[in-house]
């Protein structure tokens, strides 16, 4: 099948409308065909999943996949498609002593990740674009070749805003003028606002406790992502996040995603009543981090990804060190079809990556 | 200024290209300043010249000058 008729296929499955079983139509071949690509296109992939005794011929379910370790990116330079194909070269940020992931983007991935973004954010603040406030700085956005995650996220979500407006200055202190002028600009409208996890928490919610002042961003919606370690290790709670968010500017609908830049665009949203969410173009398995036996409903294990996204790197199936559980099957009480889950943190002893490094202090 | 010369003044501006360089071959990621960011500016640019908003998808889409022309109509401008 062309590329471009993959994408055109692809883009036709309903963002949350596939229920597991019917799922399995779609998105298990689609696996299936780019682990033939990836295993033809990547000579070390191939040699990873000979080595390992993969059986690649029969995978007759999600576990069947084979998966690399998130890690590996950081290790190995792993790309399936000629370098002059390589349109955009995407990294974690890696914090001292870390090398960072490096991840190869060709114009067929990096179109799909946009428009499976684009799907998936449509679904949760409808198609018209909001103003956007980003709390972040605008400096983060300055270097255009490499795309470290928290660029990436920030280009990638602009698409859904306009007017968009950058909260802080370039040296991460909040400028509280600013954001006063966009609310004023757009009084009595849903707004749009984005940031980091931790960023957020730091450069927003702790600066104007420690101003004293308030805003009133009460029709804001508060995506945020990045991953929750550095707040976990100040024991902030998610209601505790929650709380202070709705004291300091009276923002209560907040959407948390997790995901990982080794897979760009298919984001697991968190929906109304807490859940993660996979949407068509994602799935995910739960394993014993000894064993790597693939877990049951409530049993909690390391979280791997799947994404039918990665077509330049052999990125579809990644085993993160995450810790997580899933939660149920298709029958969330937000109506959205699916597995949905929950991240309960990081496996210990495992490095800081992901998204809390995406800023490192 | 006409609609073309509105048009054509975005791309000129958001990705310092000549009025020689404005015909079909001029795509998205063809020149260095047309990637992302320089995409996002080229929209807002289009989307101040005609005081038009554009859907994500159309966004998306606009993958080249000559395609653009097209996504154009349905904001009501000939381009």
């Amino acid at each position: 099948m062309s590329d471009e008729k993959t994408q055109t296929t692809l883009m036709d499955w309903p963002t949350f409308g596939l229920g597991c079983e019917e799922k399995q139509n779609f998105f298990l071949p689609e696996m299936r065909r780019l682990t033939a690509h990836h295993m033809s296109a990547c000579a070390p992939y191939a040699d990873i999943i000979k080595k390992f005794g993969y059986d690649t011929d029969n995978i007759e379910t999600l576990p069947d996949i084979p998966f690399l370790p998130v890690r590996l990116f950081k290790q190995q330079r792993l790309l399936s498609v000629p370098d002059a194909e390589v349109v955009k070269t995407m990294t974690s940020s890696g914090t001292s002593g870390q090398s960072p992931s490096q991840i190869f983007l060709d114009k067929t991935t990096s179109s799909l990740q946009v428009k499976v973004l684009s799907r998936i954010m449509t679904d949760f603040i409808g198609p018209k674009r909001l103003p956007l406030l980003v709390i972040d700085c605008e400096a983060t956005v300055a270097n255009r070749k490499r795309f470290s995650a928290r660029t990436a996220g920030i280009l990638g979500f602009s698409m859904f805003g306009r007017n968009v407006t950058y909260a802080l200055d370039d040296d991460m202190s909040l400028n509280t003028e600013r954001v006063q002028a966009f609310l004023d600009k757009h009084k009595d409208q849903d707004i749009l606002v984005f940031g980091f996890t931790y960023i957020v928490w730091l450069h927003f919610v702790k600066a104007l406790e420690q101003s004293g002042r308030t805003l009133d961003v009460n029709k804001g919606v508060l995506i945020h992502g990045g991953g929750w370690k550095q707040l976990a290790d100040q024991a902030i709670s998610t209601t505790e996040y929650k709380d202070r968010i709705a004291n300091v500017c009276g923002m209560t609908r907040l959407h948390n995603y997790y995901g990982m830049v080794e897979q760009t665009g298919s984001i697991f949203m968190e929906c109304e009543h807490g859940h993660l969410h996979a949407s068509a173009w994602s799935d995910i398995v739960i394993r014993d981090p000894i064993d790597f036996s693939p877990l049951s409903v409530g049993e909690s294990g390391l979280i791997e990804l799947l994404s039918v996204l990665p077509h330049s790197y052999p990125g579809h199936a990644l085993l993160s060190e995450d810790m997580g559980t899933i939660l149920g099957h298709d029958d969330c009480a937000c109506g959205r079809k699916g597995v949905y889950f929950e991240v309960k943190g990081r496996l210990e002893q495992a490095e800081v990556r992901g998204c809390s490094d995406t800023y490192s202090r | 200024m006409s609609n073309k010369e509105k048009y054509d003044q975005a791309f000129i501006e958001s990705f310092s290209v000549s009025p020689e360089d404005l015909n079909e071959n001029l795509k998205y990621q063809s020149v260095p300043e047309w990637d992302s960011v320089g995409h996002m500016g080229m929209i807002a640019a289009l989307e101040d010249a005609f005081d038009i908003m554009m859907e994500t998808e159309d966004i998306i889409d606009f993958s080249s000058y000559t395609v653009g022309m097209e996504i154009m109509k349905k904001y009501e401008v000939e381009v």
